[in-house]
């Protein structure tokens, strides 16, 4: 896997009137890379996309795609990109076929191998057998495959996926998952959601925006270091005192569910799991279970926006 | 490129009804137009016989028929060029054009060839009308092909105003009635001055398409309908560009 460069964006802000909506922001990603772009509603992540994606010019800033500047030579640019927005841009009067054979021709696919495109990008999403029906009459599950197909069928360098999982079942979204892991290994995704496990199960780089502004950008494996707390689950059959764990050493907090479960949050590096059973046998407490919780990306997600985890857990 | 958007453009018209409709009512309109001229002709046979210098039968109908035609087709364009970007922004479908590799000026073009494509196929079938008249006569070819022109010109101008008007809004509706107001507009713009030769009367549509069915061909008149497509053309590549650049 070649590591090139293929999106360098540096130092992108937007403006509407006063508000910024992007604000400084720089990042690259390589060939052969998913990065999975997180942020609450209205924290810039579709203003970004539409940036990248041609849609809507930069106030200030670069956007360069596989070594095309995207406002110098946006022809040679867009060549090298494929774009679903949030609504996938469907015909709906025209078929599946029609619609990707005029998508095909948009991006300058030669006429002999306009057929050839079609039919890589109908098997890839899974479309062999849609070709000849509406998009109108298409449920949603397919039309958003249709509009994916749509990115890729011109085979870009670079694939922008706007919350493509929306409104999908979960086989499909299972699927769709699959073809984006496959298409992160020879082209550059970057995919917006806010499904937070969407996130840890196929991109390799997240990132997080907020309030215009980046917040995080980090490989998978390195998030665990990122988080600042971590947590212990622990069960008992008699619930002790979350006081009398709390003065362990290195432990910040202690929540309880009232029903013997608690969860301990602590010091990175710090574990108090001995401490607690030592102190679960002394007391008599009946501990039954303590596992690590995994460093979740909900909880660094929580941490860096400052929002409300209601936001998080409701796109789950 | 611009190839391609045009032809789905046109393709667009003719998968809903409205092409259809439009292509139905504005021929059955016409047809009875030209009927009506046809009828004329017979009754007043004998007398134009007598005549030293009588008008042929082609300055009888043309003229008259194209003059109409004009009229129905200003109240008929906006409604072919109301979706053509208006629904495009309303479905969200624009994002598929400005993603691609392809410049404004490529959409707008491709928009504009669809339209015309399609005003054109309209003029065609209602040129066969007085064509049909050769069937038993003659026609003269000279002032038939120049009210064609005329009108072709025309069309292009209306398209392109309601092109521009579509860029405008997300409603195709109010495109429709804001190209139907430029248009007529520009058309009774020469109502307002006394004399005939005010700035207004000049600018006026009509002004420059009289000549045409009259066989006149000015060049300065399709200089006139030349500049007035470019400058709607041109407005819309910078409409779009702003929608890019701006908010």
């Amino acid at each position: 896997m070649s590591d090139a460069v293929l999106v360098e964006v540096s130092h992108v802000s937007r403006f509407y009137g006063a508000l910024a909506a992007v604000r400084d922001v720089s990042f690259t990603i390589h060939r052969g890379e998913v990065l999975g772009f997180l942020g609450p509603n209205g924290a810039g992540k579709t203003t970004t996309m539409q940036i990248i994606s041609g849609n809507l010019a930069p106030s200030s800033g670069s956007v360069t795609i596989a070594g095309h500047d995207l406002l110098a030579d946006p022809r040679a640019a867009k060549a090298e990109l494929g774009y679903l927005p949030e609504s996938p841009p469907l015909y709906r009067e025209l078929t599946v076929d029609e619609y990707l054979d005029y998508c095909a021709a948009l991006n300058r696919i030669p006429r002999g191998q306009r057929a050839q495109a079609r039919a890589t990008a109908k098997e890839k999403c899974g479309l062999h057998d849609a070709g000849r029906r509406l998009i109108g009459n298409l449920s949603k599950g397919f039309q958003q495959r249709v509009g994916i197909a749509q990115a890729i069928i011109h085979m870009p360098a670079v694939v922008i996926l706007d919350e493509p999982t929306v409104g999908l079942d979960p086989i499909q979204i299972r699927e769709i998952r699959a073809l984006i892991r496959e298409l992160g290994k020879t082209h550059g995704v970057i995919l917006s959601t806010h499904i937070l496990p969407e996130v840890q199960a196929v991109c390799d780089h997240v990132q997080i925006i907020h309030k215009g502004a980046l917040v995080l950008h980090e490989r998978i494996e390195g998030l665990a270091r990122r988080v600042k707390s971590a947590t212990l689950a622990v069960a008992f059959r008699a619930a002790p005192d979350p006081a009398l764990i709390e003065r362990l050493p290195g432990v910040h907090k202690v929540e309880s569910d009232g029903a013997g479960r608690l969860r301990v949050f602590h010091e990175p590096g710090q574990d108090p799991a001995e401490a607690i059973v030592r102190l679960a046998a002394e007391k008599c407490w009946g501990i039954y279970e303590i596992a690590p919780e995994r460093a979740s990306l909900e909880q660094l997600f929580v941490e860096l926006t400052g929002g409300e985890p209601a936001a998080a857990e409701a796109a789950t | 490129m611009i190839f391609t958007i045009a032809t789905r453009e046109l393709r667009a018209l003719f998968l809903s009804p409205l092409a259809w409709t439009i292509l139905a009512v504005v021929q059955v309109i016409l047809a009875f137009l030209f009927l009506g001229r046809i009828e004329l002709v017979q009754l007043y046979q004998a007398r134009l016989a007598a005549m030293e210098s009588a008008p042929g039968i082609t300055e009888i109908i043309v003229p008259d028929l194209l003059g109409n035609a004009a009229i129905v087709l200003l109240l008929v364009t906006p409604l072919l060029t109301m979706r053509l970007v208006a629904e495009e922004r309303r479905n969200r479908t624009l994002a598929l054009l400005f993603s691609a590799p392809i410049s404004m000026t490529e959409i707008v073009l491709g928009k504009f060839a669809g339209i015309l494509l399609f005003l054109l196929l309209l003029l065609a079938m209602l040129a066969l009308m007085p064509l049909s008249l050769l069937l038993g006569g003659a026609l003269d070819w000279g002032l038939f092909f120049s009210g064609l022109l005329g009108l072709a010109l025309l069309l292009a101008g209306f398209a392109a105003v309601g092109l521009f008007m579509s860029t405008l809004t997300q409603h195709p509706a109010v495109a429709a009635i804001a190209t139907f107001g430029a248009l007529l507009l520009f058309w009774i713009l020469d109502w307002s001055g006394q004399g005939g030769a005010t700035v207004f009367a000049y600018l006026s549509l009509f002004n420059h398409y009289k000549p045409f069915l009259e066989g006149v061909f000015d060049s300065a008149d399709a200089v006139y309908h030349a500049l007035l497509i470019t400058t709607f053309l041109v407005l819309s590549i910078r409409r779009l560009d702003v929608d890019r650049l701006g908010g």
